[in-house]
């Protein structure tokens, strides 16, 4: 077993690691990285907990090899504040009560901007099923929901 | 285990070729990861093609397009031209796993996991798509139709992986629609499925047509006998009851947590019934 240099870029910065070939991009960005932000649920792409940016493309991190991280630009949801400044999103959820224990709020968050990005008035069924393979076992989801949406009215105001 | 990243299809069907067994493709990974970290594969080399010429590519050939191993279900989403020529292709690839799925999964590997309930598979046999086969002889083209021969089992010989798929070019007046069943309204395993692809006449009648189900047989099957029975009709109520029951014949699915067999039956005819009328009113849009 021959261990892999990669080098990516995440966040906007330049990144290198090393990483053992079956090794999982969530476990070289959590493990080699330091950038516990994304978080293991299911480990099977089922529950979202896991979700960065690969490339403009919402992926889960368990379902990638770190290897393949090797030219891509990741985003993960540690570039999302600018300084002391949260993003709306993050916001919105802190105001509007949209998380408990938090284990599924990183994936959530990272989802959610991606879908912002690409469309910033979306209706509430377009932001639930953009949001179904992000599961949550406390909120119930209304709440999420309504911060999205609080957070998009926010950002196209702004 | 060893992650290899090849730069030409021949190296790649060379190192799978000196590690027949031992090597498994990756692509976008959705599956191959699953598999692995379950310890249901325990491969000594993964083979990365997704850096190969043309593999992350939707390119017009033909009239039609050949779409790379490596596109991931949300790029032939936002391919105008593939929704416009192929809008059932399309909208079954868009059905498989959630966003973030959707940023990984293939259609080839959709299609080489070899599964009767693949989204993908019954909307492409309709569509009378062929893969591209690379191997140590070079290139073969194969119908999808032809190319699951059992569950989880292919076609696909030692050194031998699929590079592309390619959907037809296509006349005015011919659409296509892909319907499953699921009980839950997202992310979830057909448990009955159906695709029809529908070419119209000058007179409004259907000149010809395919239709696949899925889920009911060990594996995604073509039924002649449904085509036939609304081939030179405007989809009136006897030639849709013929299509129904060419469907419900054809069906043998297994009875499962998922679903009966009397269900699943049942199931791919109304699948079928209704895919066959969406088709239909997106082609007359189009003739």
């Amino acid at each position: 077993m021959k261990n892999i240099h990669v080098s990516t870029t995440i966040n906007g910065d330049e990144a290198e690691f090393v990483c053992a070939p079956e090794e999982t991009l969530l476990d070289s960005l959590r493990n080699r990285l330091g950038l516990s932000g994304a978080k293991e649920g299911c480990g099977t792409g089922d529950c979202g907990a896991c979700t960065v940016e690969m490339d403009g493309r919402l992926v889960c991190a368990c379902l990638v090899l770190g290897a393949e991280a090797e030219g891509t630009q990741i985003k993960t949801v540690e570039g999302m504040a600018i300084g002391e400044g949260l993003h709306p999103l993050q916001q919105a959820f802190i105001d509007h009560a949209a998380l408990q224990c938090g284990i599924c709020t990183p994936g959530i968050l990272v989802a959610a901007k991606n879908l912002l990005e690409r469309n910033p008035d979306p209706t509430d069924t377009e932001v639930r099923y953009w949001l179904a393979g992000n599961l949550c076992r406390c909120t119930g989801y209304d709440k999420i929901i309504k911060a999205v949406q609080i957070a998009a009215a926010d950002m196209r105001g702004a | 285990m060893q992650y290899m990243k090849p730069h030409t299809a021949a190296e790649a069907s060379d190192i799978l070729a000196r590690n027949a067994g031992a090597a498994r493709i990756l692509a976008g990974g959705t599956d191959l990861l699953v598999q692995l970290r379950s310890g249901m594969t325990e491969p000594d080399m993964i083979v990365d093609i997704k850096h190969l010429e043309g593999m992350r590519d939707i390119t017009p050939e033909e009239g039609g397009l050949r779409i790379g191993a490596g596109v991931p279900g949300q790029q032939i989403g936002e391919h105008d031209g593939a929704r416009a020529m192929w809008p059932g292709v399309v909208e079954a690839c868009e059905l498989i796993g959630s966003t973030q799925i959707q940023g990984r999964c293939t259609m080839v590997g959709n299609l080489c996991n070899g599964g009767p309930a693949a989204d993908s598979v019954p909307a492409m046999i309709a569509a009378g798509a062929v893969a591209r086969i690379e191997g140590p002889d070079g290139s073969r083209d194969c119908p999808v139709e032809e190319f699951v021969t059992g569950p989880g089992k292919t076609v696909l010989e030692k050194g031998e992986f699929v590079s592309s798929v390619f959907l037809p070019a296509r006349p005015k007046g011919a659409s296509d629609a892909y319907l499953r069943f699921i009980p839950r309204t997202e992310m979830d395993i057909a448990v009955a499925s159906a695709g029809v692809n529908i070419e119209l006449g000058d007179d409004g009648t259907v000149r010809s047509a395919r239709v696949a189900l899925g889920a009911v047989g060990p594996r995604v099957i073509l039924v002649p006998d449904a085509a036939d029975a609304i081939t030179g009709s405007k989809l009136e109520d006897p030639a849709i009851a013929a299509l129904v029951k060419a469907c419900e014949a054809a069906s043998s699915p297994i009875a499962d947590k998922r679903g009966t067999v009397e269900f699943r039956t049942t199931v791919a005819g109304v699948l079928a019934k209704r895919a066959a009328r969406i088709a239909m009113d997106r082609a007359a849009a189009r003739a």
